[in-house]
C-alpha cells in the first residue's frame, strides 16, 4: 500500500516549512532573507520537538541587541559552552554559525540567515553525505509510522550541535548465561557435565 | 473372555468382540468428546479440536481470539487485546541496520523484552543479542561475544552487532517443524502458534541465527509489565514449553507503527519499512549503501540487512 499521494506531499511540505517561519517571525520580528526551508522528504512528516534552549538564553538578542566583536577571545560569559565546544578544527568560533548581526539567527556560508528550528541547513553545508542521508531517512532516526506520519529527528535533536560527538553510555545488563539461568541438571545428565550451581 | 481393558470413559455395553472394531473405537471416541464438548463447552475441548491457524474459519479464529482475551484480562488484572491481524496488501517488510552507528547499548534489548512481554528471568528470554566483536577480525563469530559488560560502551576496537530473527525468505525453521507450527506469513514476518507448538525444538536447532528461544520453564511475566497490546502470533503471554523469537513486533507493524528496537535505538541505528516501496527507508538504504546479510553462504536470504552508512 503506498500512502502518500503527490497532492499529500505537498500539504505535508506547506505544514512543515509553516510553523518554523512563524515561529521565526515571533521571536525576532522579522522574517529570515529567502527562507526556503526543505524538509526531508516522505510522507506527512513531523518535526520533533525542538531541542530546549538553555533557561532564559534564548533569544540571544535580549542581551546581542546589536553586532559584537567579530574576532576569537576567551569568553566572560558562555563559557561553559566554549570549554565544551568540540566541533571541527580547533579554530571553530562561535560566528562561524551563530550571525553576529542578528543574533537569533544562523548564516550560511553564503551569508543567508537561517532560523534555529532549520540548523539542518547549516549542518549540511559541511556533512553533505548525512544531510543527503538524512533527508530520506538513511542517517537519524525517526519514529511512528513506517507507511504514514512519522516524528522525524533534527541533527541538534541528537548531536549536541557544540560538541556532536556521542557520549558513551552506560550498557544495560548482559545476557544470564544458560549455565546460570537456574536450571538444575537431569539425574542422567548429572554424571557428564558438573553443572555449576546457579 | 476379553482380556482388553476399557478405557473408563466408554462405558460401551456392547460385546467385547465388537468393541475391537477400529470403526466402532472412533464412533465411540468421537462421541465420547461430543459429550464433552456438550457437557462442558470449555476452553480445552475446543483447543484441542481446532483447526491448524492458517485452516481456520474466520468466525472461529474470532472466537478463538475472544476466549484469549479474557483468559489474558482476567490473569493479568488489566484488559488485553489480542489481534489477528493478517498480512497488508502489497507490503514486504525488510529491517536494517546500520553497523557503523550501533555503540551496543542493549537499550533496543530490553524494549524488546517489554514490548513483546518475554520471561524476565528463569528462563530469562531475550529476542535480540547484541554481539561484541572485533574491529580487527570484522564479522567473525569465533571473536565475538553476548557477554561484555564494561562501564561504557562503545569500547575502542569493538563494534557491535545485533541479531535477532532475520525472516529469513527461505527458513531452515520452518521447514523442519513436524506439525507446521511455524510458517512465513506473505509479508515476510516468520511467526509461530504457540498453541501448535509442541516443543520438539527442531527449529532451534535448524535456525542458523540462534533466533529461537526456549521456554524451559514457565515463563515468569510480572502482570504490573504485561503489555496489553498483543497479537496471536506475536507477544502474547507464552506457556512453558513453547519456542519464540522476533516477529518484527507482528502487533506493531501490521497497523503500520514502527517495532519497538528501532524507536528506542538512541543513535538511529535501525531501519524499518515495505520493500516494495521505493521510498521506504529500507529501501533507499539498500538504493544507496551496501548492505550484506548474515551468514550469505546459508542461502538463507533474509530480509535483515546489515550495513555501514559510513
Amino acid at each position: 500500500m503506498r500512502f502518500p499521494t503527490k497532492a499529500l506531499r505537498l500539504c505535508a511540505g506547506l505544514l512543515l516549512a509553516a510553523p518554523p517561519l512563524c515561529r521565526a517571525a515571533e521571536s525576532s520580528g522579522g522574517a529570515p532573507e529567502e527562507a526556503t526551508l526543505e524538509a526531508p522528504s516522505g510522507p506527512l512528516n513531523i518535526q520533533a520537538e525542538k531541542p530546549p534552549f538553555t533557561e532564559g538564553i534564548f533569544p540571544c538578542s535580549q542581551c546581542h541587541d546589536r553586532a559584537g566583536d567579530p574576532n576569537p577571545r576567551t569568553l566572560a560569559f558562555h563559557d561553559d559552552i566554549q570549554a565544551s565546544l568540540h566541533h571541527g578544527p580547533p579554530s571553530r568560533w562561535c560566528l562561524d554559525c551563530h550571525d553576529n548581526g542578528k543574533r537569533d539567527f544562523l548564516h550560511l556560508i553564503n551569508g543567508r540567515l537561517i532560523p534555529f528550528t532549520a540548523s539542518y541547513e547549516l549542518c549540511g553545508q559541511c556533512h553533505g553525505d548525512k544531510y543527503r542521508d538524512w533527508r530520506v531517512g538513511v542517517h537519524g532516526k525517526r519514529v511512528g509510522m513506517w507507511n504514514g506520519q512519522k516524528t522525524y529527528f533534527l541533527c541538534v535533536n541528537c548531536h549536541s550541535p557544540h560538541s556532536p560527538r556521542f557520549k558513551a553510555l552506560k550498557p544495560l545488563p548482559p545476557p544470564v548465561p544458560p549455565q546460570d539461568q537456574g536450571f538444575t541438571a537431569t539425574p542422567l545428565a548429572a554424571p557428564a557435565h558438573q553443572e555449576k550451581s546457579p | 473372555m476379553n482380556s482388553h481393558r476399557r478405557l473408563p470413559v466408554l462405558a460401551d455395553p456392547v460385546a467385547p468382540e465388537a468393541s475391537e472394531s477400529r470403526r466402532r473405537f472412533l464412533k465411540a471416541g468421537g462421541a465420547a468428546l461430543a459429550a464433552l464438548a456438550a457437557c462442558k463447552p470449555g476452553a480445552v475441548v475446543e483447543e484441542l479440536t481446532r483447526r491448524n491457524f492458517k485452516e481456520m474459519k474466520p468466525e472461529d479464529l474470532r472466537a478463538l481470539l475472544a476466549r484469549l482475551e479474557k483468559k489474558y484480562s482476567e490473569e493479568y488484572g488489566k484488559a488485553v487485546t489480542v489481534s489477528g491481524a493478517g498480512p497488508m496488501r502489497g507490503v514486504n517488510f525488510a529491517y536494517g541496520l546500520d553497523l557503523s552507528r550501533c555503540i551496543g547499548c542493549r537499550r533496543c534489548v530490553y524494549a524488546c523484552v517489554k514490548e513483546n512481554n518475554q520471561s524476565r528471568e528463569h528462563p530469562q528470554i531475550q529476542w535480540i543479542r547484541v554481539l561484541q566483536m572485533e574491529k580487527e577480525h570484522g564479522v567473525d563469530l569465533a571473536h565475538s561475544t553476548p557477554y561484555y559488560n564494561p562501564e561504557l560502551v562503545p569500547e575502542p576496537g569493538h563494534f557491535y552487532m545485533p541479531t535477532q530473527c532475520q525472516q529469513c525468505r527461505y527458513p531452515p525453521c520452518t521447514k523442519v517443524c513436524p506439525v507446521k507450527a511455524t510458517w512465513k506469513e506473505p509479508d515476510g514476518i516468520v511467526v509461530i502458534d504457540y498453541d501448535w507448538c509442541i516443543g520438539c525444538r527442531c527449529c532451534t536447532a535448524a535456525c542458523p541465527y540462534g533466533a529461537r528461544k526456549f521456554n524451559w520453564a514457565e515463563p515468569k511475566l510480572p502482570a504490573a509489565e504485561m503489555n496489553p497490546v498483543t497479537h496471536y502470533l506475536g507477544n502474547r503471554p507464552r506457556q512453558k514449553g513453547v519456542v519464540e523469537k522476533c516477529t518484527f513486533c507482528i502487533q506493531r507493524s501490521r497497523v503500520g507503527r514502527y517495532p519497538a528496537c528501532v524507536e528506542i535505538c538512541p543513535v538511529g541505528a535501525r531501519k524499518f519499512g515495505n520493500l516494495l516501496d521505493p521510498e521506504s527507508e529500507i529501501r533507499q538504504v539498500m538504493d544507496r549503501k551496501r548492505v550484506f546479510v548474515f551468514k550469505q553462504e546459508l542461502a538463507t536470504e533474509p530480509q535483515f540487512y546489515y550495513f555501514y552508512a559510513t
